[in-house]
């Protein structure tokens, strides 16, 4: 009883750094328990994804396909872990923290009746009938060990604190699992889904991300310079929730505690004051620049590097300099 | 319809908490508020009320010192407020059992709830919530429209892609993201008039099969210091430390 479960899907895009975090995150719990580590796919995936996840040294790679779950829902993404592992014993079942993962693992840990731990940043132990995990608090400012009891419970892990397992040539078995009953909710439709289509770096895997603040002024102002300097880094932007509520970026670019967590190897904070809400989502990465006019921004406090300038300056001033050494 | 609005009471939302000695918080000098997320689940439900007409609840789980936050919820326009007067022992699955409670009781069409609360950061309530009482949820809300019979909810969902449009079917549970509304201050008459308006309490041990506290806290501690940033002369010292980092 004491082997772990990674549970990912819908995976119709290629496997990401952040969901081989989560297979990670199952290695890391299943080395402290002493069991053996399965993943489980939920819904559509794609052979090269299945090529990919054979060779992470699992036990198993499961695989279940359903018409309820072609299209994600957290009703039947819940009802279909609680199938699975109706005929399988897990101690721990892990997952990445995304927003489907949020909606559906805390669902299916009400359905199971066992405890969750949400956002985990590190294992701190693991015993039968106890685990213990730190999560970050009070936005992010201080950290929490969390203790769950009992045989078996839930957690999602942040992305950022967990490495993807090293490939190895053994191939791990695929299973596929049939479930018969039905798994949606009657009552919940998918209708749509819409998704800015960017040829930029994805935020939460990128390398370096650009985000920009209310000081970029609007979407014709500081916007394209901002645009510009990610494009050549080959960055990512990102965006304060200033900026996506003033509608000059979508909703996906949003940092932060309401946004996506990143952390990049440098993230450039351009005209952003550093509210904790923001700090939160990007307090990890591994160098912080910040460009900001006034000498008080809060941003100053956690970035390596501050410049103490108007980006209308600074920022085209920094695009010639590199452009020049980029190319 | 009936609206039910989950509301925690949480430190106000930039307040700075710094850890005691023996790992517990440093709670003396904090004030609190509605979590900011719920703040938004009110004044969606109100403004549901006034375009067409809801009987609003808030309701929360929590001991004496939430009353506060019930009468500033109160006071931006629901009509009752129930409180669960429970410990602050509890972890998220027995919260969600007693929201289940007053739902099963007051058989709301709709619950709004925030998407996380700003203390704790679970994120899982809501979602426990609907679980238990096995309705579907619409989480991380930035619109809701009912359609003109007030039976089914197509809500926007924020969601890591970008937007996603689901279905519900009432009765359901739907969380509140940021960019749900622009939650409005309570006007003064709006102050006066929660003072006479009815708040309920629930003993906890009315709550059937609430379960044992199986997740808890041990212990908090602060983030590893960070040492202090440098400050740069010009935008040519940044190229060359972005270069000497093999950034550029
Ligand atoms: C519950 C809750 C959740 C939240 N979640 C998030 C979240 O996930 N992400 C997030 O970002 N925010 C979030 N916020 C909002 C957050 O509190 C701040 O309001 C927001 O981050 C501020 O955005 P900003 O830094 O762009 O704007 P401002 O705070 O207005 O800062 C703009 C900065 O630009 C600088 N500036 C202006 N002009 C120039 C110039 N020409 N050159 C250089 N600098 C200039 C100014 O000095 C200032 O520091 C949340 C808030 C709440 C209450
Ligand atoms: N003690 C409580 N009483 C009532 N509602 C709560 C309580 N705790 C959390 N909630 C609701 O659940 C949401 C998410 O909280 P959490 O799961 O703790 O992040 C909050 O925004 C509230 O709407």
């Amino acid at each position: 009883m004491s082997d772990v479960l990674t549970v990912m899907g819908p995976l119709l895009r290629p496997v990401s750094n952040s969901d081989l975090a989560a297979v990670g995150f199952g290695e890391s719990l299943a080395a402290r328990s002493g069991g053996a580590l399965d993943i489980l796919i939920l819904g559509p995936t794609t052979e090269d994804n299945e090529r990919a996840l054979v060779h992470l040294g699992v036990r198993n790679v499961y695989l279940l396909r359903h018409a309820d779950l072609e299209s994600y829902t957290a009703e039947a993404y819940a009802s279909a872990v609680v199938a699975f592992v109706k005929d399988h014993r897990y101690q721990v079942i892990g997952a990445v923290s995304s927003s489907s993962a949020r909606e559906f693992f805390p669902r299916t840990a009400a359905m199971l009746d066992v405890p969750m731990a949400s956002d985990v940043f590190a294992v701190e132990s693991l015993e039968p009938e106890r685990a213990v995990f730190t999560h970050a608090v009070f936005v992010g400012n201080l950290l929490a060990a969390v203790e769950l009891r009992g045989p078996m419970s839930l957690a999602t892990c942040r992305a950022s604190e967990f490495q993807a397992p090293k490939r190895v040539e053994q191939v791990s078995p695929v299973r596929r699992v049939t479930v018969s009953e039905a798994l949606g909710h009657e009552r919940k439709r998918f209708v749509a889904a819409s998704r800015t289509q960017s040829a930029r770096p994805e935020l939460t895997e990128a390398e370096i991300v650009v985000s920009a603040g209310r000081g970029i002024k609007g979407p014709d102002e500081g916007l394209p310079l901002v645009e510009k300097l990610a494009d050549i880094f080959g960055a990512a932007v990102g965006a304060t929730r200033a900026v996506v509520d003033a509608g000059w970026m979508p909703n996906e670019y949003q940092v932060g505690q309401t946004g996506k967590v990143v952390a990049p190897q440098l993230y450039l904070a351009i005209g952003l004051s550093g509210a904790i809400q923001h700090v939160s989502g990007m307090r990890s990465s591994r160098t912080i620049v910040a460009i900001n006019k006034d000498p008080e921004a809060p941003i100053f406090d956690v970035a390596d590097y501050g410049l103490v300038m108007d980006l209308f300056e600074a920022v085209p001033e920094l695009i010639q300099a590199i452009g020049g050494a980029r190319h | 319809m009936k609206i039910l609005v989950t509301v925690k009471r949480t430190p106000q939302r930039d307040s700075r908490i710094n850890v005691a000695s023996g790992g517990t918080l440093a709670m003396e000098s904090i004030e609190f508020e509605i979590n900011p997320f719920d703040e938004l689940a009110v004044e969606e439900a109100i403004r549901l009320k006034e375009s067409r007409g809801a009987e609003v609840v808030v309701v929360t789980v929590g001991g004496e010192v939430c009353r506060r936050q019930l009468l500033s919820a109160m006071a931006m326009g629901p009509d009752r407020a129930i409180r669960v007067d429970a410990g602050e022992a509890l972890d998220s699955l027995q919260i969600a059992k007693c929201l289940a409670e007053v739902a099963r009781r007051e058989a709301p069409d709709l619950v709004l709830s925030g998407k996380l609360a700003i203390d704790d950061e679970g994120a899982q309530i809501p979602a426990m919530l609907a679980a238990l009482l096995g309705w579907p949820q619409a989480n991380q809300a930035s619109k809701i429209e009912l359609s003109p019979d007030g039976k089914v909810a197509e809500v926007v969902c924020e969601v890591d892609a970008g937007l996603e449009t689901v279905e519900v079917t009432l009765p359901a549970l739907v969380t509140a993201d940021l960019r749900l509304n622009e939650p409005r201050y309570a006007s003064l008459p709006g102050i006066m008039k929660a003072k006479k308006k009815p708040m309920e309490v629930i003993p906890f041990d009315e709550i059937p099969d609430s379960g044992a506290t199986r997740s808890a806290v041990i212990g908090y501690r602060a983030l590893p210091p960070k040492p202090p940033g440098r400050s740069l002369g010009g935008v040519d010292e940044l190229v060359e430390i972005l270069s000497e980092k093999k950034l550029i």
